[in-house]
């Protein structure tokens, strides 16, 4: 008791002391400043997208002071720096999805593959070496992939296919199979990490039904998975038809309307990437296709977003 | 609170059977005299048979040197402090420690007198002959009757509506549920979902159920459906529930089996060591061993 008097005890309902104050002891700014810091970093984003749509607008709205919408859209004839000019956007159009749809093609097999064997079936050992190999291939820079189409990949399958490849060394398929090769490691890390998250009771309810390991694969953490793997490939769709360093590569540069894999096609990227590094005037009907180019490009990706996010909605599989 | 008031429920219902008996005098006599020669306990068939069996997760043990029986349609339970290896006991008989690298089993488990270790056992095929319920109810995320009809449809079972029927009535979650097998299963409440599971794991047909403490997440009344339940299951399947609560054990099974945390005080190793294994009854009135009593009476624990 003598030491309690002498130091003094805790508890502020004593006699002698006042009621407390319940106001703020500080005004708290760096609260407020880091909230206005954080705020402002969410909306540089939605900024610099209205930014990239205006200044795609405003040139894309002079192209078409020049040239019809329908014939743009629907013309199969693309030569826009030729005279007579022609403006039909189908031929770069089929292009892109040409060469997205071959790479698409090779990489959701395998991109979902590796993504199932990771999280099911290989051993903690073998995931530690595989997972981190396959992220360094995704940071590997898209000209060094598309060196490595150009001079690597479309000699060999021109000599085990030629029919995939007509004007050697160009190739629509064998540039989508570079995009291909480039897209597997972000299925396979994202979709990994999906089918990782799903929760290991529900992998022990199938298994203690008598689910053998790839009936567990498949039919529960699949599914369970299957909003964050329409996430992965959503993200590779996207990149697939951005992709442009690859097809200006590997895809050569000739406009033709065609889904054929052994054709030389040009991409919308590609063909803006040609344009803008070519010796064009601001002003000029050149300069303002790039920019109806662009936006329709943008508009593509766009439509892919909008279709992903209803179908993951639709298919989503909530737990908890 | 809940056991007394069953077991009174339960001679009540039993006295106008005794009645209705004619309780004449010879038959008095009869039943005087057919009292001592009780059937014995451990006569019945047995579903397990377990000699000297040890499970180790990598170099440290588990379960030590346990042996028992596990009869045929009755429930056993495994009771123990936490630790105690139950649990890991329970996941041995149907090779669910498989799943987990570094599992090992020693000595021999024998289900009907064959090896489940044995070299030419698949245990996919065990899985589906002993079925599971766990500690979390873990319905999948799929629609209630897709989550009955998955073991049916994956094992490609016939007559899928019939089997998801016949174990939601089973379960007795038919009337609860028929109206909405179209929802989502994770719309049910806790209790719900666990005895969507248990439907679940009899929709495949299994010998015997495994439940791992099946209410521990579970509230009172919703416990108490789970038992109720157990109680009409075990006409038709084994039952082997491991439970930390010593009320329940006394309450649904028939057979229980006590463990214990050892330890090795110089290594600091802990492994779960089987004191004592016998009719429920006799575990929690008459134990024999001084530990057991100990523990049913609440003196440690």
């Amino acid at each position: 008791m003598e030491a309690r008097d002498t130091i003094g005890a805790f508890g502020r309902g004593g006699a002698d002391r006042p009621p407390p104050s319940l106001e703020a002891s500080s005004p708290r700014y760096g609260e407020k400043l880091i909230k206005g810091f954080l705020a402002s970093c969410a909306i540089l984003s939605v900024i610099t997208t209205t930014a990239i749509v205006i200044s795609l607008l405003l040139p894309t709205a002079d192209f078409f002071g020049e040239v019809g919408f329908t014939d743009f859209l629907f013309g199969t004839e693309w030569a826009p720096t030729f005279t007579p000019a022609a403006f039909g956007v189908l031929p770069i159009l089929v292009g892109t999805i040409s060469t997205s749809l071959w790479g698409m093609l090779f990489a959701v097999p395998m991109g979902l593959g590796s993504a199932i064997w990771l999280s099911e079936y290989a051993s903690p050992k073998a995931r530690k070496v595989v997972k981190p190999v396959l992220e360094v291939l995704a940071g590997i820079p898209t000209v060094a992939i598309g060196i490595f189409g150009l001079v690597f990949l479309s000699p060999v399958i021109e000599g085990v296919f030629p029919f995939m490849v007509n004007v050697p060394p160009f190739s629509a398929g064998v540039a989508g199979l570079a995009i291909g090769l480039m897209l597997v490691p972000i299925i396979a890390s994202i979709s990994d990490d999906a089918m990782r998250a799903v929760p290991g009771g529900l992998r022990e309810a199938a298994y203690g039904l008598g689910s053998t390991k790839m009936k567990v694969a498949t039919r529960v953490v699949f599914p369970a998975a299957i909003s964050g793997i329409i996430a992965s490939l959503v993200l590779a769709g996207s990149r697939a038809v951005g992709e442009t360093m690859v097809v200006l590569l590997v895809a050569g540069a000739s406009p033709n309307l065609t889904f054929d894999p052994g054709s030389s096609v040009l991409t919308m990227t590609a063909f803006i990437a040609q344009t803008a590094t070519g010796d064009i005037s601001t002003g000029s009907i050149t300069y303002d296709t790039i920019f109806a180019v662009g936006a329709l490009l943008f508009v593509l990706t766009l439509i892919m977003n909008i279709f992903a996010i209803r179908l993951v909605r639709k298919y989503r599989e909530v737990y908890e | 609170m809940v056991g007394e008031s069953r077991v009174k429920e339960t001679l009540k219902d039993r006295a106008p059977e005794e009645q209705s008996e004619q309780a004449g005098l010879i038959q008095q006599i009869s039943v005087r005299e057919a009292a001592p020669t009780e059937v014995d306990p451990w006569a019945g068939e047995k579903v397990f048979d377990l000699e000297h069996v040890s499970v180790s997760y990598g170099s440290s043990l588990a379960v030590n040197d346990v042996s028992m029986t596990i009869p045929k349609n009755e429930v056993t339970a495994l009771i123990g402090p936490s630790g105690c290896g139950k649990s890991t006991l329970l996941r041995c008989l149907n090779r669910m420690n498989d799943l987990i690298p570094s599992a090992r089993v020693d000595g021999e488990v024998l289900y009907h007198g064959q090896n489940l270790y044995g070299s030419k056992v698949d245990p996919v095929q065990v899985r589906k002959l002993i079925g599971m319920v766990f500690q979390k109810p873990n319905p999948f995320p799929k629609s209630i009757f897709d989550n009955v009809a998955f073991g049916p449809r994956i094992l490609g079972l016939g007559d899928i509506d019939h089997r998801v029927e016949k174990a939601l009535r089973g379960a007795a979650l038919w009337d609860e549920v028929k109206d909405r097998l179209d929802d989502n299963a994770y719309g049910m409440s806790g209790g719900q979902q666990q005895r969507l599971c248990i439907a679940r794991t009899m929709a495949v047909d299994p010998e015997v159920i495994l439940m791992d403490e099946p209410c521990s997440a579970l509230d009172p009344i919703s416990t108490a459906k789970v038992e109720d339940l157990m109680n009409e299951l075990k006409e038709q399947y084994s039952i082997v529930i491991v439970t930390h609560n010593m009320q329940q054990a006394a309450r649904v099974s028939d057979k229980t089996a006590f463990l214990i945390v050892e330890m090795d005080a110089a290594e600091g190793n802990r492994w779960g060591q089987l004191v004592e294994y016998d009719e429920t009854d006799r575990i929690f009135t008459n134990p024999q061993d001084s530990r057991t009593e100990d523990y049913v009476t609440g003196k440690v624990g």
